[in-house]
């Protein structure tokens, strides 16, 4: 009698779960094409990114970023944005849930995912439900591949390898180079890939190859005698700045002093709570953000970023403002009105994106190929002082 | 006599637990098929039907043969990427969705049986934590596997190649497998009502397995290997039926969890991963294969039931978790519980 | 010359396993259970000492003793509020509560610390603020990290040893882990003696944490997690409940790691490690060290 008893109270609070997952559809009924009802004026915008877990650092940038720019909007009368981000701990499974939280809420235009692999399973998604997405910083080439709907803030993968290995070879840097890349990671491998392949082409031997992976990447010590055996001028680190940190630091107790080379992901290491910044010292690494900047756009919103989050905002924030950014131009320019459905909005967006300009934090005269993916230059920087310095 | 009773609650069980899936299957279908289901609880039937699988295979090991196993997600993964690697190749061949879905669970199967049984051989010999760590060591070394394991398919076959991507694949050849970017673009090919059919026969199987002479001779030997063995039980072939069939469970609902998303990568099959099937199987109650299948549809459901809460939600699922496990495991405080629900307490002698 | 080089390093980080393998292995061998929270208290104890050092400049001591502190008493609550109440259920169960209590600090670390990397200072530079020394002109070179990580772990084994050893309290939790019923039954309070070893395991692993972070100064909610889980598995190695099995396992786990990486491949490094563990294991079922129990019929 107990079992059964206990079994129906099971089965009710399966139910409830299930229910209370789905309550958000139930207040807002059949959501893109319908929603005339509670919030016609504004324009409901989602992402999924990571906001606990591992990588949540990106996924709070990005909300946090996102939520800067629509208020801005939102203050200045006109479009009017609704935004809702939602939690999917860098894993594909919870971005779908994430994501399908967001399309119940009623999301019309979404942010995509932050981080790529989680974004390369939602623009699948997207891509079938006709919602328009345009991810901050998701970087990887199956994001975008072969969905007309999927744009890209950031550059891809690919085209940072290629750059880099083009402006070591430009600028004469090194004719030996080492790579110590993330073996698991998506991000880390789509770089090192075509930044390989360029080296071949341009006659850069890369004499050091080494890897680390989740949960083996503390201890750099063997990465780094390898690159200082063969010889290495310049190591090249398609990898974020978190275990960079820890190479930087590694080599120099092992009085290791390569050039270093960074990427994108590279950015936010000078501003990590307690970094020797001396360690940094002459890294040199594209992005298309630098928070020192004097321009007085990025010096308005990394005070407003300091001054709401108490940290300085890094390029994933940058990337997220711009998108909300654009969105408004292109929202304005395609005269689209929040009552439209997601279907509507997409093949507006899409029109747009393709032929629009964008100037923005991360870059100006920004444009966008039928692929999705965005064509802005990225900057050298070599890190001095403590700061990012232009090189030309 | 005892024996008879025994045979007749797990009979009771069996069906009440048949009458539970297929009722839930039958009402989900209709809600789904009326759109009162948002897309949220649509979107997690078939994660659901795949953790159940997982949970009623590791039930099977942890339960029923009483070995803890840390390393539930290798064989998952095994069956995700040989059954999603079936899948793609089948894409053209084979018109028909649900035939190449059923095609791509029994390959992944297949292969996690193998892994299985190879694996067997030697975890089987150790005992207790250090047979668990032993399934754990293999979990990871899979993981490393797979990761660095590429497969590319054209005219002329598969290629097949560890640490490097194949270079000389012909034009209109796939990468099928691409190391750490896993599988991706994969049809969505994934069903509920194919999952349902996989959590049935999954159940069919291990009660009929359990209720069978191999079954009583399982539990004689988690209940006293040694009077099992005195008897003339073979002991490790009756644990390997059980570990291998456990395994092959796990392939299928990895295959079927795969062909629900369109990327899978190896690293989704973590350490993490087996810790949480486990959860599921001693949230539902050791041997207790219902308990098992509301456990996994219960605790998948949560952390999206739990999303208002935001940034305390995973705090919120820790602390239901540890409450769980104390309000179900600790005496007082179910005398607690007694005494603050009053109903209960007929309840408990009637029972 | 770079094989010495390794060596260091693997030794190094081996000691670090050590120590939180020894927190492990002393609640498995008196409590009988795995505590899988054990890593995450490492995490809390690295966070305390540095924000006793950076936000309250502390002298880097008093940091580590506040450290120690902290996590005796977290230690000591964890164990009082969920396994004490679960001594008499299922050793799986209190396996999966200590995986929710895992779950519960790091996404409190999460809420209260932030998900951004913090970077732990370094406390172990001469006056003129060398990380390190070099031997046979500069191709041997030893941090003094990893120097005071290895003689820290060589202290902390004596102590235990001698503290299991010779002492009152020793000689109850010897008698605890042999048998809890006997042991009660000789008048030894078994809760008080549970209680105590997870003051100690989790003392030691603030002392692990500081040192951990040390080495490898970066600082997130989960930077405990893999190191508890790869210190599990040292334990296990040497023989789980064997204190010199700890200190063997953890030196091997360690020295293993880094030379799978260096002569093997650095994209296998993990996977050869799990290797070596099940070949030493089917060699020898219960661990390097571990006491080989004898079936009674």
């Amino acid at each position: 009698m107990k079992k059964v008893v206990c079994m129906v109270l099971a089965a009710v609070m399966l139910m409830a779960c299930l229910a209370g997952c789905g309550s958000t559809a139930a207040e807002t009924p059949s959501s893109g094409d319908n929603s005339s009802t509670a919030s016609a004026s504004a324009f409901k915008i989602g992402g999924t990114a990571p906001l606990t877990g591992g990588a949540a650092i990106y996924g709070n940038a990005v909300k946090n970023a996102a939520q800067i720019a629509v208020d801005e909007i939102n203050a200045k009368g006109g479009i009017q944005f609704e935004l809702r981000f939602e939690d999917d701990q860098n894993d594909t499974e919870k971005a779908v849930n994430a994501y399908n939280t967001l399309k119940d809420w009623g999301m019309q235009i979404s942010l995509g995912s932050t981080t790529s692999k989680p974004c390369e399973v939602t623009s699948g998604e997207t891509f079938v439900d006709r919602i328009f997405a345009l991810t901050p910083s998701a970087s990887s080439v199956a994001t975008t591949d072969g969905k007309d709907n999927q744009f890209q803030m950031c550059f891809t993968d690919p085209n940072q390898g290629s750059a880099s290995a083009q402006y070591i070879a430009d600028k004469a840097l090194a004719s030996k180079v080492a790579v110590i890349w993330k073996n698991d990671d998506v991000y880390s491998k789509g770089i090192y890939e075509t930044f390989k392949a360029a080296c071949d082409k341009l006659n850069i031997e890369i004499v050091s190859d080494t890897t680390f992976a989740d949960g083996n990447d503390t201890d750099f010590s063997v990465q780094i005698a390898d690159a200082q055996t063969n010889g290495a001028e310049l190591v090249f680190l398609p990898i974020y700045y978190q275990p960079a940190s820890l190479i930087l630091a590694q080599a120099a107790a092992a009085g290791y002093e390569p050039k270093w080379f960074g990427v994108d992901g590279m950015d936010g290491i000078l501003t990590m709570k307690g970094f020797d910044t001396s360690l940094a010292e002459g890294v040199m690494l594209l992005t298309p953000f630098n928070a020192d900047s004097t321009d007085e756009r990025t010096a308005a919103f990394v005070k407003k970023y300091q001054d709401m989050y108490g940290e300085v905002p890094n390029q994933f924030a940058a990337d997220a403002y711009d998108c909300v950014y654009a969105y408004a131009q292109a929202l304005e320019a395609a005269g689209a009105t929040p009552d439209m459905s997601a279907e509507e909005l997409c093949a507006k967006m899409i029109e747009q994106f393709t032929s629009m300009t964008f100037d923005g934090l991360t870059g100006t005269g920004m444009t966008w190929n039928t692929e999705g993916q965005v064509t802005k230059s990225p900057n050298g920087m070599v890190i001095q002082n403590g700061a990012y310095v232009g090189m030309d | 006599m005892k024996n008879v009773m025994v045979r007749m609650k797990t009979s009771r069980q069996q069906w009440i637990t048949y009458a539970f899936v297929i009722a839930a299957y039958i009402v989900l279908q209709i809600l789904s098929g009326q759109k009162v289901l948002s897309s949220t609880a649509r979107g997690m039937l078939v994660p659901i039907c795949a953790y159940v699988v997982m949970a009623v295979s590791l039930n099977l090991t942890v339960g029923v043969m009483g070995e803890l196993s840390l390393g539930h997600a290798g064989f998952m993964s095994v069956g995700a990427f040989m059954g999603t690697t079936a899948a793609v190749s089948l894409q053209g061949v084979i018109a028909s969705a649900p035939l190449r879905l059923a095609i791509a669970m029994a390959v992944g199967a297949v292969f996690a049986a193998v892994i299985g049984f190879l694996i067997g051989i030697p975890v089987l010999r150790l005992r207790g934590d250090y047979l668990a760590i032993v399934t754990l060591a293999f979990g990871e070394i899979i993981k490393s596997i797979f990761t660095n394991l590429y497969i590319g398919i054209d005219s002329r076959g598969y290629h097949i190649r560890f640490l490097q991507a194949p270079e000389n694949l012909e034009e209109g050849g796939k990468l099928i497998i691409g190391g750490p970017m896993g599988i991706g673009g994969v049809q969505k090919i994934a069903t509920f009502t194919g999952g349902f059919i996989l959590v049935m026969i999954c159940l069919i199987v291990i009660f009929h397995l359990v209720n069978s002479r191999t079954g009583r001779a399982i539990l004689a030997i988690r209940d006293n290997r040694i009077a099992a063995e005195s008897v003339g039980i073979p002991v490790t072939r009756y644990k390997m039926t059980a570990f291998v069939l456990s395994a092959s469970m796990a392939g299928a609902a990895g295959a079927l969890f795969a062909l629900n998303f369109s990327t899978i990568a190896a690293n989704k099959f973590d350490f993490n991963t087996s810790i949480l099937v486990l959860v599921l199987v001693v949230f539902g109650g050791l041997g207790n294969m219902l308990g098992s299948v509301i456990a996994a549809a219960l605790l998948t459901a949560l952390p999206e039931a739990l999303r208002s809460f935001a940034d305390y939600r995973m705090l919120i699922y820790a602390i239901v978790l540890i409450l769980v496990m104390l309000a179900t495991n600790n005496d007082d405080f179910k005398a607690l519980l007694r005494r603050v629900i009053p109903g209960r307490k007929e309840e408990r002698e009637d029972a | 010359m770079s094989f010495l080089n390794f060596l260091i390093s693997g030794i190094s980080l081996g000691s670090i396993y050590a120590i939180i393998a020894l927190g492990y292995t002393m609640v498995y061998g008196i409590a009988k259970m795995l505590n899988f929270a054990h890593g995450d208290v490492i995490m809390v104890g690295a966070y305390m000492c540095f924000f006793a050092c950076t936000k309250f400049d502390l002298p880097p001591v008093v940091g580590v003793i506040l450290a120690m502190i902290v996590c005796t008493v977290l230690g000591m609550t964890i164990e009082k509020l969920a396994y004490k109440p679960l001594r008499a259920a299922t050793s799986l169960a209190v396996l999966i509560t200590a995986i929710g209590v895992s779950y519960f600090l790091q996404n409190a670390a999460l809420l209260l610390w932030g998900s951004s990397p913090v970077v732990f200072p370094n406390f172990f530079k001469s006056v003129s603020g060398e990380t390190g020394f070099a031997l046979f002109g500069g191709e041997l070179r030893v941090s003094y990290v990893a120097l005071v990580t290895i003689v820290v772990c060589v202290i902390i084994m004596a102590a235990l040893s001698i503290f299991i050893g010779k002492t009152k309290m020793g000689k109850a939790m010897r008698a605890c882990s042999e048998d809890k019923d006997a042991a009660r039954l000789m008048g030894i309070n078994v809760d008080a003696t549970i209680s105590m070893t997870f003051a100690i395991g989790s003392g030691l692993a603030a002392v692990a944490g500081v040192l951990l972070c040390s080495a490898y100064p970066t600082l997130v909610p989960t930077t405990g997690s893999m190191p508890g889980i790869k210190a599990f598995t040292a334990a296990v190695f040497g023989g789980i409940g064997s204190i010199p099995g700890a200190l063997l396992g953890g030196l091997l786990l360690g020295v293993i790691e880094i030379m799978a990486k260096a002569y093997i491949s650095t994209q296998m490094s993990d996977a050869a490690v799990f290797a070596v563990l099940i070949i030493v294991l089917l060699v020898k079922p219960s661990g390097l060290l571990g006491k080989q129990v004898r079936e009674k019929v």
